[in-house]
């Protein structure tokens, strides 16, 4: 064996960079991850985007109960583009009421149909609403006068629909989850294999292999959201209406922030489901509570100040607030500034109680 | 400068807290020279890799003090790391990373070090160099453990059982790869159960047992202080007469006799003298015998006498059976 020489001029990267590079290279050969990170968000847009996609008209579909009187009652109805009726017995009426089949029965009690009895559930607003529209229906059929002349015009701006609102959230939840799972999970991994010990006992700076994990975290996230943009724009038309490097700044900070959680839920663990169960915990509420699907101000008025303080809350905020009303910076302030204390004081402990060792 | 330590302990104590708490090493001195291939021997459990992890500075002591090439534990971290290379008895690389990214990773952490494709050809892995850790063999793994340990150019390497698990031909390929550390100058420190190991590849040895240091020395030296170097060992079927025992015993030359039912070890210092007269007891008596074996005592003959356990199982059993 050679006398080995130590080659003191090579071209050395940066450990930071290393790591960087390392996990990307890890990241990139897990197809499993790659669905997880790229394809399910977008699965998920495309689901909820056509799920909730506002139809051109409404149908009006309910049911008529037979009697007497419900030749009248379909003659008056007429079988109009948005209306859609069957005749049913009224025993199968009523299951069908039950089991949220129907929102709503019609029932003539006498057989000219001068006597209407409407059957619907009067705590829900769509029932109402058709209760309505059928009631106008049937009294004008019958001969009332409208002395008010209206027209309806069509409302639906990019940026007022509900996709709109959905896709800031969905990438708020995106960023939440890829911050603590791939920052969390990625860490009790190592330590798990003793590979935390191994890097330890080289001379790696422990500031340059953290940020080695978060920056290569930040690298997969950025085409994560570009797509998930560049999807909703091209299926559903959503449009940024602010700046992108607010936008980018934001994605950033965000994204900063759940790794500086993430880092935190994994600083002690020893076990996968330790970290599971803790990440969990951690992101329930915020899942529940932070306005990814509807607006988190439906929720009691007491919890609010919560709910403003949690770090889901500011992120999709602002997002929403730039994607869809173009919002500067100034308006996003009060959001940046609760990301960047999450952001600090996450890092903080996390440095601080952070178990490389296992004494 | 061969005469300077490389490794200086003193005083190594080591409590895992717990209930109940650990004692796994309770006061161990070690002196290393550099240049040297130490090894540490001993049956699991007995603070092998606590000692060492302490040395790595991964571990920290419960009390006692730890110097690698003059600079100490707790106080000059950061200079030792840059000098030391170091094995552990179990980590798990990232299976979906090739030879060569895993070992450029690690390079980057070390200011001065060897290229990478010099580690590897070190090691000999030249031909797996763009394969994935998934698909190497544990023989291979070992290595490559052993190239993450050598690419930062270190003057002193530990290594935790790094032949644990491997076939005969992996084990002599990794014993010339440690020879040739020490060749060059560097210093070895490593743990194995395999007392041939320690015995070939060491030039001194400390036997550790319910973390104590129970003997130190050269292979040579220990196998000395057994005071007879050499062993007889008879084996035969049925039952040995009543009065070969003490007949056995008395035979001139023989330092000592362990016997059972169908065994009998003696330990000589001289076999030819002691040979001629054995065989004319055995042909008086009529033993059936059935193998006759003469061999050089051990390091497992050492820590038997030591011990009066196999170094291999935790339970004292008879000291019938042969080692390994
Ligand atoms: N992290 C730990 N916490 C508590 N006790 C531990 C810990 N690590 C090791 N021990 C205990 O310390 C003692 C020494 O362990 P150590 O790993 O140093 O033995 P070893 O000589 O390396 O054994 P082996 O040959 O099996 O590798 C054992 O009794 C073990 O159970
Ligand atoms: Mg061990």
């Amino acid at each position: 064996m050679s006398e080995p020489t130590a080659d003191r001029r090579e071209f050395r990267l940066h450990p930071m960079l290393a790591v960087t590079i390392t996990r990307l290279r890890e990241f990139t050969r897990q197809p499993e991850a790659i669905f997880w990170v790229y394809v399910f968000p977008l699965l998920m847009i495309l689901v909820l985007g056509s799920a909730f996609r506002t139809q051109p008209r409404q149908q009006l579909a309910f049911d008529l109960v037979e009697s007497s009187g419900s030749p009248q009652l379909a003659q008056w109805l007429g079988h109009e583009g948005e209306l859609s009726w069957k005749i049913l017995p009224e025993s199968e009426c009523r299951q069908r009421l039950r089991t949220g089949k129907s929102q709503l029965a019609v029932k003539a009690l006498a057989p000219d149909g001068a006597e209407i009895e409407y059957w619907f559930d009067p705590s829900h607003p769509d029932a109402n609403a058709l209760r309505n529209a059928i009631d106008g229906k049937l009294q004008r059929a019958a001969g009332r006068r409208d002395p008010l002349r209206v027209s309806d015009r069509p409302f639906q701006e990019s940026g007022g629909r509900y996709i709109d609102f959905l896709v800031p959230g969905l990438i708020g939840m995106g960023l939440m989850g890829g911050g603590l799972w791939g920052v969390g999970f990625a860490i009790v991994d190592l330590r798990i294999r003793k590979l935390l010990k191994r890097f330890i006992a080289t001379p790696m700076r422990r500031s340059d292999f953290l940020a080695g994990i978060m920056i290569s975290r930040m690298l997969f996230m950025v085409p994560e959201i570009m797509l998930m943009f560049a999807f909703s724009w091209l299926l559903f038309g959503v449009r940024i209406h602010g700046s992108w490097w607010l936008l980018t700044g934001l994605i950033i900070l965000g994204a900063v922030q759940f790794s500086g959680i993430g880092l935190l839920v994994a600083s002690r663990c020893k076990t996968l489901e330790a970290a599971s169960g803790l990440m969990n915990l951690v992101m329930l509420p915020m899942w529940t509570l932070c306005g990814i699907f509807f607006s988190w101000q439906r929720f009691p008025e007491a919890i609010h100040p919560l709910i403003r303080w949690l770090p889901l809350t500011p992120l999709i905020d602002s997002l929403r607030s730039v994607v869809n009303e173009g919002a500067g910076i100034v308006e996003v302030l009060p959001q940046i500034g609760i990301m960047a204390a999450w952001a600090i004081v996450s890092f903080a402990i996390a440095l601080r109680i952070f178990r490389w060792r296992e004494d | 400068m061969s005469e300077e330590l490389a490794i200086e302990v003193e005083g190594l104590v080591k409590t895992y807290a717990g209930r109940p708490p650990v004692e796994a090493v309770r006061g161990i001195d070690l002196r290393i020279r550099r240049g040297e291939c130490f090894g540490v021997l001993g049956p699991n459990g007995a603070g092998k890799t606590t000692t060492i992890e302490i040395l790595e500075g991964i571990l920290s002591a419960t009390s006692g003090q730890a110097k690698v090439l003059g600079w100490e534990w707790g106080k000059d971290d950061r200079k030792i790391r840059e000098l030391i290379g170091v094995s552990l008895q179990e980590t798990e690389l990232s299976d979906k990373l090739t030879v060569e990214e895993t070992l450029s990773l690690f390079r980057s952490f070390y200011r001065t070090g060897i290229t990478v494709a010099e580690a590897i050809a070190r090691v000999g892995l030249q031909d797996k160099a763009r394969t994935w850790i998934k698909k190497l063999s544990g023989g291979q793994k070992q290595r490559l453990a052993v190239a993450t340990a050598i690419v930062g150019d270190p003057q002193v390497i530990f290594l935790d059982e790094p032949t644990t698990g491997l076939d005969p031909v992996s084990r002599r390929q990794l014993w010339d790869i440690i020879q040739g550390f020490t060749n060059s100058g560097r210093t070895v420190l490593l743990t194995t159960h395999y007392m041939d190991e320690a015995e070939r590849l060491c030039d001194r040895i400390a036997i550790i047992d319910a973390g104590k240091v129970i003997a130190e020395g050269t292979p040579h030296e220990l196998i000395r202080t057994l005071g007879a170097e050499h062993r007889i060992e008879l084996t035969w079927d049925g039952l040995a007469p009543p009065e070969l025992a003490g007949r056995l015993r008395d035979l001139p030359g023989s330092v000592n006799v362990m016997l059972d039912m169908h065994h009998a070890t003696l330990h000589v210092d001289h076999p030819h003298l002691v040979l001629p007269q054995l065989m004319s007891i055995l042909g008086e008596s009529k033993i059936p015998l059935t193998n006759l074996a003469t061999r050089h005592a051990t390091l497992e003959d050492v820590f038997v006498t030591l011990t009066g356990r196999h170094l291999d199982d935790h339970q004292a059993s008879g000291a019938g059976k042969p080692g390994r």
